[in-house]
């Protein structure tokens, strides 16, 4: 079972009708909506995604970053909304280059992006532009690299 | 000090001071709260009233590194926490001992990974090492009768870290000390 393209989705409908050429691919895989979006429509689809009536989503469950290294586009990252009015969830989905990955952030909709975010940068080196606070969370201050990238070594660079 | 230097502990009354103060240091050892992670909670059920840590004088707990002469630590120290450890152990007072309890604190155990440390000797003097993950209480009181027996050889001519085990002692251990029994739940 592969993901299939869900352009007949009403979620999909209502944000094509809002700006037809925001959403790049649709899928859809046992029920979960995915949308990839150019990282630089991310900010105004946030908006649109939590206040247009149909869609409102007003809750973001979390935020995710993968590394696909060594294949380019390198990063992606995944936020999960959902609905809590309309009981309806989405994927939305960024793809970013492994040199100087950044995209907007989305705290100005969802504040709770600020840690998830803050997370993301410490850990995978993706920045986050417009952050309020955009410094490291987990590790220490002082710490060089970003742990969970494909190519830091498990063991982390011991001397 | 050229008068009294290296003829502290060929004096009678000193080594009996010394046998005073050391008895009273080892019945009464208070450990700092100092779980770390999983092998914490062991740490806890020792105190509990089915393992009893209080048989060995060493049930009171302290929240304050002022207050306590022994840091248990008791699970796996980040590499975030190194810092903070060393910092705790430098708060306590002297005379201060230190046990490192299961494999994370030891080596670093399952944990060889680019947070956490490899062994918690690399920041802190270690007295006694506890294998296990978790070890049972009865592995802690082991450990803790270990070092009872290490207060017992210090004297005020030696500081604490000083002394070291020594190879004679584990036999006396073995005829001396029953280590703590307890049958299986059912
Ligand atoms: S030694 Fe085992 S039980 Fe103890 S903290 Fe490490 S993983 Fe947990």
């Amino acid at each position: 079972m592969t993901d299939k393209p869900a352009d007949e989705n009403p979620i999909i409908k209502k944000l094509r009708a809002w700006d037809g050429k925001m959403i790049a691919v649709t899928s859809e895989f046992r029920g979960e909506l995915s949308l990839v979006l150019p990282p630089e429509q991310l900010a105004r689809a946030a908006q649109c995604l939590r206040a247009a009536p149909g869609l409102q989503f007003d809750f973001l469950s979390d935020i995710s970053a993968v590394d696909r290294f060594p294949i380019e586009p390198r990063f992606e990252v995944n936020y999960h909304l959902l609905s809590i009015p309309l009981r309806q969830t989405v994927r939305l989905r960024v793809w970013l280059p492994g040199q100087d990955p950044v995209v907007s952030t989305v705290v100005p909709v969802w504040p709770t992006a600020n840690w998830h975010e803050r997370e993301i940068f410490d850990l995978f080196g993706i920045r986050f532009d417009g952050h309020p606070d955009l410094h490291r969370i987990l590790m220490p201050d002082d710490w060089e690299g970003y742990p969970l990238r494909k190519d830091y070594p498990v063991e982390g660079f011991r001397t | 000090m050229g008068v009294l230097d290296q003829r502290f502990e060929k004096n009678f009354m000193i080594s009996s001071v010394d046998y005073v103060f050391n008895w009273a240091r080892k019945s009464a050892i208070w450990p700092l709260t100092f779980g770390l992670a999983c092998c914490a909670i062991e740490m806890i059920a020792s105190t509990t009233a089915r393992f009893d840590i209080a048989r060995f004088g060493a049930e009171v707990f302290r929240p304050s590194p002022r207050q306590a002469d022994l840091m248990i630590v008791a699970g796996t120290v980040t590499l975030k926490m190194g810092p903070v450890l060393k910092r705790v152990w430098e708060q306590m007072a002297d005379p201060k001992w230190c046990i490192s309890m299961g494999a994370c604190s030891s080596v670093g155990g399952p944990f060889n990974a680019y947070s956490v440390l490899q062994g918690v000797d690399r920041i802190v003097p270690v007295d006694v090492y506890v294998v296990g993950c978790p070890p049972r209480p009865e592995g802690l009181f082991y450990a803790l009768l270990k070092l009872q027996d290490k207060i017992e050889q210090m004297s005020l001519a030696k500081r604490p870290t000083e002394v070291r085990l020594q190879p004679e002692m584990v036999e006396q251990f073995k005829r001396g000390v029953m280590v703590a029994q307890t049958p299986s739940p059912r």
